[in-house]
């Protein structure tokens, strides 16, 4: 008998839009008013853009195996934020610039954690939790606690801003699909990405069939600090300011993302699309939550609770009696 | 050759042993700099500090010996301190304090159980469920306490700093029950049912190993820990705080990790976190007592932990190349 099998990146994308359509009858919804409802999917989907941009890199690693995951990730992002924010000063020409610094100081940090990961055989949760804080400390010494810098204004045109006055899309949207293909193709269609799976399923039949383990796992690392550079990229153009705990916020949701989104935490296994997928319930709930004007207490309680809920059905891992 | 073997030999057998020369050396810098450190007001200051930590740790190693891990434990501290800041108060009496302190024994027990359900029973995934069930835990402290506030009988909070019986601060001889008891545990079935399930789920399941139960253990016995941690840390504080356990999360994983017990579990002892949260704890006093600049803080603490963590993988990895 076949088993009936869900697909993680469509049932939480389902689970998304079922959400969503509940979510207009609730008192202050959008009722039965399409472009109001229309504006306000656009704008959870703008939201989760950054988170799921973020968690690009965590699936990366946590693809990887060997308990892969990246708790530097929030702290990169403040980083490259910052970067971006002070090269950048309100110059369109140092746009592009900033952009190649944040993804390279981004990879730098990553290929830092990756050679402590392989070589030092540091596990790969304290080496980036102490990574987290070097790169803390290093913002913390270079700023001293002031920033000065601004955003460039072709940046919030093309991250904030519709994409044009008739399509009342959000660059960011944009942006994040075509991220969305060169993940999938990265992941699917070159050697790395099928490395990545393989050392990620067992590393021992990957080394055996001719993968270089060690390699593939710093490249995982150091390209998901990219990625995450390119996420802290992105979130400043959104925000416009920037301050020392910009990122953090986004490191344990991202992971979560990463989760719901149907990627195994113990590796060789999950896409792309179900983290962008598992981004857009996270953020979808969350501002729910918000809209629903419940205490900070009770909002914490209904996420973990709804968090628990979306993992059990199936972030279940088999069982030993088979 | 020889040396190099003997080397892992010591690492894998004796796990405290690297923790060990590391606690020296940071014992030695921190008496340099704080040349009183072994006067018995300032022992007894430093380890009624570093004690909450120590419990936390202890529980974190029963979980990662069985390969989990348990990030909800913060969650778990805040509850308990805001258990007993709200329900015994400032003008509480003893007997009251007593009473509340058996029911945050076994709410610690429940809130493992909780995890201990979830992912030995359901099978979910320990870091991302424990998040979840941290962040409900963490929301119901602060369901519990909005502000910081609350307190508990100055007499009691007076008994934990202050007694010092046979000459030695009150935690020297929580440690040693704690250790007497982890001698016992460890030479137990129990002892070596923990070790099995963290070496290899399959075949201590074909082994008749009751795995679900052991794991399940775990968590249940992480939560009473956490409790017996949270206890401490209100009797040092003497008020409530919501948000008072969030940061001891990842304290405490770095602690176990420092002290030996590897990430993939089954290696690792009781006596190696024990030794890592006093160095943690050290390290800090030298921070503080170094008169270090300020904004360096943050990175040097961070820098000094990730060299502690390399330094076992440095050595390793120059005995190899001999």
């Amino acid at each position: 008998m076949k088993k009936f099998v869900i697909s993680p990146p469509i049932a939480a994308l389902t689970l998304a839009i079922v959400l969503f359509l509940l979510s207009g009858f609730l008192p202050n919804g959008y009722g039965s008013d399409v472009d109001v409802a229309i504006a306000q999917a656009t704008n959870i989907v703008r939201l989760a853009v950054f988170l799921g941009v973020i968690a690009a890199g965590q699936t990366l690693v946590i693809i990887s195996g060997f308990e892969g995951i990246d708790l530097s990730a929030g702290s990169v992002v403040t980083l490259t934020a910052i970067l971006t924010y002070t090269i950048v000063s309100g110059e369109n020409s140092m746009v592009i610039p900033a952009l190649l610094v944040a993804l390279v100081v981004g990879g730098l940090v990553g290929f830092l954690n990756g050679l402590g990961v392989t070589f030092l055989k540091i596990s790969p949760f304290v080496m980036t939790l102490g990574m987290s804080g070097v790169v803390t400390g290093t913002i913390i010494v270079i700023n001293h606690g002031n920033i000065s810098g601004k955003i460039a204004p072709i940046m919030t045109r093309t991250i904030a801003r519709p994409i044009s006055p008739d399509i009342p899309i959000p660059g960011a949207i944009v942006i994040w699909l075509i991220f969305g293909v060169f993940m999938w193709l990265l992941l699917e269609r070159t050697t790395f990405g099928k490395n990545l799976f393989a050392i990620g399923v067992n590393r021992v039949t990957a080394k055996l069939s001719g993968v270089n383990v060690t390699w593939t796992n710093i490249g995982a690392y150091a390209l998901a600090g990219s990625l995450t550079g390119f996420g802290g990229f992105l979130l400043v153009g959104n925000t416009g300011v920037v301050f020392i705990a910009l990122g953090q916020p986004y490191l344990f949701p991202a992971i979560a993302a990463v989760a719901v989104g149907g990627t195994l935490l113990s590796g060789g296994k999950g896409s792309y699309w179900g983290t962008m997928a598992g981004a857009i319930v996270l953020t979808l709930i969350t501002s729910l939550l918000t809209t629903m004007q419940m205490g900070e207490a009770v909002r914490r309680m209904v996420l973990g609770a709804t968090l628990l809920a979306l993992i059990s059905i199936y972030g279940r891992q088999r069982s030993l009696r088979q | 050759m020889i040396k190099r073997i003997s080397w892992n030999l010591l690492i894998t057998r004796y796990p405290a042993f690297f923790s060990t020369i590391l606690l020296i050396v940071v014992l030695i810098v921190n008496a340099i700099v704080q040349p009183n450190i072994f006067k018995l007001d300032t022992l007894n200051g430093n380890m009624r500090i570093f004690l909450p930590l120590i419990l936390l740790a202890v529980g974190q190693t029963f979980v990662m010996i069985c390969g989990g891990i348990d990030i909800s434990v913060g969650g778990i501290v805040s509850i308990i301190n805001t258990i007993l800041a709200t329900q015994v108060g400032l003008n509480g009496s003893i007997e009251q304090m007593w009473k509340f302190v058996l029911i945050s024994l076994l709410a610690g027990m429940l809130a493992g159980a909780i995890n201990g359900f979830f992912i030995a029973i359901l099978r979910l995934q320990p870091i991302i469920t424990t998040y979840a069930t941290g962040f409900i835990y963490a929301g119901f402290a602060l369901f519990l306490l909005p502000n910081p506030g609350g307190g508990i009988p100055r007499v009691a909070a007076d008994i934990y700093r202050t007694t010092t019986p046979l000459g030695l601060p009150l935690a020297f001889f929580v440690i040693i029950v704690v250790l007497l008891i982890w001698w016992y545990l460890r030479s137990t079935r129990y002892g070596r049912f923990l070790y099995a399930v963290g070496g290899n789920k399959e075949s201590a399941y074909q082994s008749a190993v009751p795995v679900t139960w052991v794991i399940l253990s775990t968590y249940v016995i992480s939560g009473l820990m956490a409790a017996f941690a949270g206890i401490a840390i209100t009797l040092l504080s003497g008020s409530g705080n919501a948000e008072i356990g969030n940061t001891m999360t990842l304290s405490s994983i770095t602690a176990v990790v420092i002290g030996g017990t590897a990430f993939s579990g089954g290696i690792g002892g009781v006596a190696g976190p024990i030794l890592g949260s006093i160095t943690l704890g050290l390290i800090q006093n030298v921070i503080s007592f170094a008169q270090i600049n300020t904004w360096w803080e943050t990175l040097v603490k961070a820098l000094i932990i990730v060299v502690a963590l390399a330094a076992p993988g440095v050595i390793n990895l120059f005995g190899r190349r001999k």
